[in-house]
C-alpha cells in the first residue's frame, strides 16, 4: 500500500500482573504484530513487587538479603531486556509498546528518545518538571537529580517490546535494595513524593497513552484487559 | 555462495552496536529470518535475524566487541565439502572486505565477478551431477532422511545446485504429516483462518471479477469485534432460551416516578435500572452464570460486574457497571446513562470497559422481539433484552376464570455457555428475573410517585 492509513494502536490497562506473564504475553503479540496479524499494542500494567535484571546486570547489583527478599515476597526475574536491575512493583506503571517500527521509524535512538518525550509530556500534565537524559548509563526521565521513570527497551526486526516504568506512587523503599541501572548513587523519586498526589495507575495510563498516540502518530482504539491477552489474530 | 552478516545500521545517526549475544554457534544451521545475533545500542536490545539459511560459517567478533555498522560480523555458508565454485566466491568476497580496497567500482567489479563465476559453474553441472550433488546434502540431512526413510532425490532442494538443506527435508516432511493432529486444542488463530477461508479450504468467494461491488477495509474494532465473534462460537456451546416476561409492574412505577427522578437526579429513568437491578438479584442467587471456564476449572466471580452493549455509529462497545450488586435504582440508571453517554464521545478509561462478568444487550431498543446474543468472552452468559410492549396476555384467576388483559411485556433470551451451565440452571436464573419484575415494589422510588 502506498498510501498507508491511519495505524491503530490497541492499549489498555492489564491491572497487576506477574513479570514472568507479562513477557510470555509481550512474546506472543510481539509475533502476531511481526507477522502483520495485529495492529500496534501499547500494554500499561503494574507488577507484584520483582527486581528484574536486565542482560547487563550481576547478581551483586541486588543488595538485599534473600531472607528480606522472601519474607517480603519480593522476586527477582531475569531479562532480555537492555540494562541492569530495577525494580518493579506496585504504583508503578509499567508500559509495553510492542509497536513496528517499519517503515518510517528504523531508528533505535529516535526510539527511545520518542519514549522520554511522552513520558515528560505526561509528568508534564501530572505538575512535574523533568529532564530527559540520554547517556547510555543514566537512560531516563529525572526530576533534578532524582530518576522518575526508567527505559529498558528490546527490538526484534524492528517491533519493540518491554518500555518504560514510571513510578507513581511506588514505595522507593523498595529501591534502596538494589543498585538501580547499575549506579550506586542514583535517588530515585515518583509523582507522589514530589507533588503529594496519589493518582491511580489507570488514570496516568490514560494521559500517557494521548501522549504515545501523539507522539507516534497512532489512533487510540482501547480495548479490554481480557481482550488484550487473549491475544486474537487481527489481520491489519 | 555464502553470506555475508553484516551490522546493521539501527539508527540515522548510530555508527556502531556492541554484539551482546550469538545466538547461534559456528558449525549450526540457521535459517533464514531466524534471530542469529544480538546487538546493543543506546542500552536498547535489538535481536538480528540471519539473512540467509545455511551454517554459520564463521563469527568474526565475540559476544561483547562493540563493531562498526556494515562491518561484515559472520559468514553464512553450506556445510561440509564446498564446491570450488564457493570457494572461488568466498575468495572474492575477502578480498571485497579486504580495507586497502577502498574504490566502490573496484568493489562492485568484483561483486559482479562474484556473479560471473557463480553463474557459469550453474550451467556446467550436468543432470546427473545435480542428481548426485542432492544426494550429497550434508550429514545431518541425510541422517535425517535416513530416520525418517526418504528417498532424498524425491525432495525438492533449494541449496547449492539443488542440494536438500535441512529445511527442504523438514517441508516435505511437513507436507506429509496430516495437519489436523490434535482436534479440541485449535487456536484461536486457526478459527478465524478457518473462518476467513485459507487456500485449499472450502471457502465461498466473497465476490466475483466484474461483480458491481465497492471495497472497503474493516476498521479495527469491526475487525476485533469479528475476531471475538468467531472465537466465542468456537470456544462456548450456545444455547439460547427464552422467557417472556411481564413488565406491566415497573412500567406503572417508572411511568410515575419518571419525571420527578429526573428533576431529582438530572438523569433519565428508563426500563434497563430495573433489569439490571433484578438481573443482579438473580446473578446472587445462580453464580454459575457469574463465572468463567479457565481449562478445566470453574472461575466464580465474586463481583458482580455488568456490562452492557451499547451500540455506536463505529461499532459496539461493552462498558462496564461495576458492583452492580451494591447499586440502587439511581446508581444504576446515573453511572449506565453516564457510561453510555460517554460510550459515544470515546471517553471511557480502560477499566470501564473491562472485567465484566456478565452481559445484557438490547436488541429491543430497535424493536427486535428477541434476539440470540453470543456470548461476550470469558463470560459464560448473556441476556437479550426484547422490545418492551403492551401486548394482549390470558390471565387466570383463582376460579379458573380466562381473562384476555393488556400487559407490557418482554422476551428475554438467555445465551448460555452448556460447558457450565445447563438449562435448569438457566431457567432458575430467568425464573429469579421474571419473579423480581412481577413482584419487586421499587420502594426507594416511593419519594418520586
Amino acid at each position: 500500500m502506498s498510501d498507508r492509513p491511519e495505524r491503530k494502536l490497541e492499549w489498555g490497562f492489564l491491572g497487576r500482573i506477574s513479570y514472568p506473564a507479562s513477557e510470555r504475553l509481550q512474546v506472543s503479540i510481539r509475533d502476531a504484530v511481526r507477522a502483520g496479524r495485529k495492529s500496534d499494542v501499547l500494554l500499561f500494567l503494574e507488577h507484584p513487587h520483582v527486581y528484574t535484571l536486565g542482560r547487563n546486570a550481576s547478581n551483586a547489583d541486588v543488595l538485599a538479603d534473600p531472607e528480606w527478599l522472601e519474607t517480603r515476597g519480593v522476586e527477582v526475574a531475569e531479562c532480555n531486556r537492555g540494562g541492569q536491575v530495577t525494580y518493579h512493583g506496585p504504583g508503578q506503571l509499567v508500559g509495553y509498546p510492542i509497536i513496528d517500527l517499519n517503515p518510517d521509524r528504523r531508528d533505535i535512538r529516535r526510539y527511545v528518545h520518542d519514549l522520554q518525550t511522552v513520558l515528560v509530556a505526561t509528568l508534564a500534565e501530572l505538575g512535574v518538571d523533568s529532564q530527559p537524559r540520554r547517556s547510555s548509563e543514566e537512560l531516563g526521565v529525572w526530576v533534578e537529580n532524582r530518576k522518575v521513570a526508567s527505559i529498558g527497551v528490546h527490538i526484534s526486526r524492528w517491533v519493540t517490546s518491554h518500555g518504560f516504568a514510571l513510578n507513581v506512587d511506588t514505595d522507593l523503599e523498595y529501591f534502596a535494595a538494589i543498585v538501580p541501572c547499575g549506579l550506586s548513587d542514583v535517588k530515585m523519586t515518583s509523582i507522589a513524593e514530589i507533588t503529594g498526589n496519589h493518582h491511580s495507575l489507570s488514570e496516568v495510563a490514560t494521559i500517557c497513552c494521548h501522549h504515545f498516540v501523539d507522539v507516534f502518530d497512532r489512533v487510540p482504539v482501547l480495548v479490554p484487559r481480557e481482550h488484550l491477552s487473549m491475544n486474537w489474530p487481527i489481520a491489519s | 555462495m555464502s553470506t555475508e552478516v553484516i551490522m546493521p545500521q539501527m539508527g540515522e545517526s548510530i555508527a556502531e552496536g556492541t554484539i551482546t549475544k550469538w545466538l547461534i554457534a559456528v558449525g549450526e544451521t540457521v535459517e533464514r529470518d531466524q534471530p542469529l545475533f544480538e546487538i546493543s545500542t543506546d542500552k536498547v536490545d535489538a535481536e538480528i535475524p540471519s539473512p540467509a539459511s545455511g551454517v554459520l560459517l564463521e563469527v568474526k567478533y565475540p559476544e561483547g566487541a562493540t563493531v562498526q555498522i556494515e562491518a561484515v560480523v559472520a559468514v553464512i555458508g553450506e556445510a561440509g565439502e564446498v564446491p570450488a565454485a564457493s570457494e572461488a566466491s568466498a575468495d572474492l568476497a575477502e578480498e571485497v572486505r579486504d580495507p586497502k580496497m577502498t574504490s566502490a567500482a573496484e568493489a562492485v567489479a568484483a561483486a559482479e565477478t562474484i556473479d560471473e563465476v557463480a553463474d557459469q559453474t550453474d550451467t556446467v553441472v550436468e543432470p546427473e551431477l545435480v542428481d548426485r550433488v542432492r544426494k550429497m546434502s550434508s550429514p545431518l540431512v541425510r541422517r535425517m532422511a535416513e530416520e525418517k526413510e526418504i528417498d532424498l532425490s524425491r525432495v525438492p532442494g533449494t541449496g547449492i545446485h539443488g542440494r536438500v538443506t535441512k529445511n527442504d527435508l523438514l517441508r516435505y516432511l511437513e507436507s506429509r504429516v496430516d495437519t489436523s493432529t490434535a482436534p479440541g486444542v485449535r487456536t484461536a488463530e486457526v478459527m478465524v483462518k478457518a473462518a476467513t477461508a485459507q487456500p485449499g479450504q472450502f471457502m465461498v468467494p466473497a465476490f466475483a471479477e466484474g461483480d458491481n461491488v465497492e471495497i472497503e477495509p474493516m476498521s479495527n474494532i469491526r475487525k476485533l469485534t469479528a475476531a471475538h465473534m468467531v472465537y466465542s462460537k468456537q470456544t462456548s456451546a450456545h444455547v439460547t432460551t427464552v422467557f417472556h416476561m411481564d413488565l406491566s409492574r415497573v412500567a406503572k412505577v417508572r411511568d410515575r416516578a419518571k419525571d420527578g427522578f429526573l428533576r431529582t437526579h438530572g438523569t433519565k429513568l428508563s426500563f434497563m435500572p430495573f433489569i439490571f437491578k433484578a438481573v443482579a438479584n438473580a446473578l446472587i442467587a445462580s453464580p454459575k452464570l457469574n463465572a468463567s471456564i479457565d481449562g478445566t476449572s470453574v472461575v466464580f466471580k465474586k463481583d458482580i460486574n455488568l456490562g452492557m452493549a451499547v451500540a455506536l455509529d463505529w461499532g459496539l462497545l461493552v462498558p462496564v457497571i461495576r458492583h452492580a450488586d451494591g447499586l440502587n435504582l439511581v446508581g444504576l440508571a446515573k453511572t449506565a446513562n453516564d457510561l453510555a453517554d460517554r460510550a459515544r464521545r470515546k471517553k471511557l478509561v480502560p477499566e470501564e470497559i473491562q472485567g465484566g462478568t456478565f452481559t445484557i444487550t438490547n436488541p429491543g431498543v430497535f424493536g427486535s422481539l428477541f434476539g440470540t446474543p453470543i456470548i461476550n468472552q470469558p463470560q459464560v452468559a448473556i441476556l437479550g433484552i426484547g422490545t418492551i410492549e403492551k401486548r394482549p396476555v390470558v390471565e387466570s384467576d383463582a376460579d379458573g376464570n380466562d381473562t384476555i388483559a393488556i400487559k407490557y411485556m418482554s422476551y428475554f433470551a438467555i445465551t448460555f455457555d452448556h460447558r457450565l451451565v445447563d438449562g435448569a440452571d438457566a431457567d432458575h436464573f430467568m425464573i429469579h428475573i421474571k419473579q423480581t419484575l412481577l413482584e419487586e415494589s421499587w420502594s426507594e422510588l416511593d419519594p418520586f410517585l
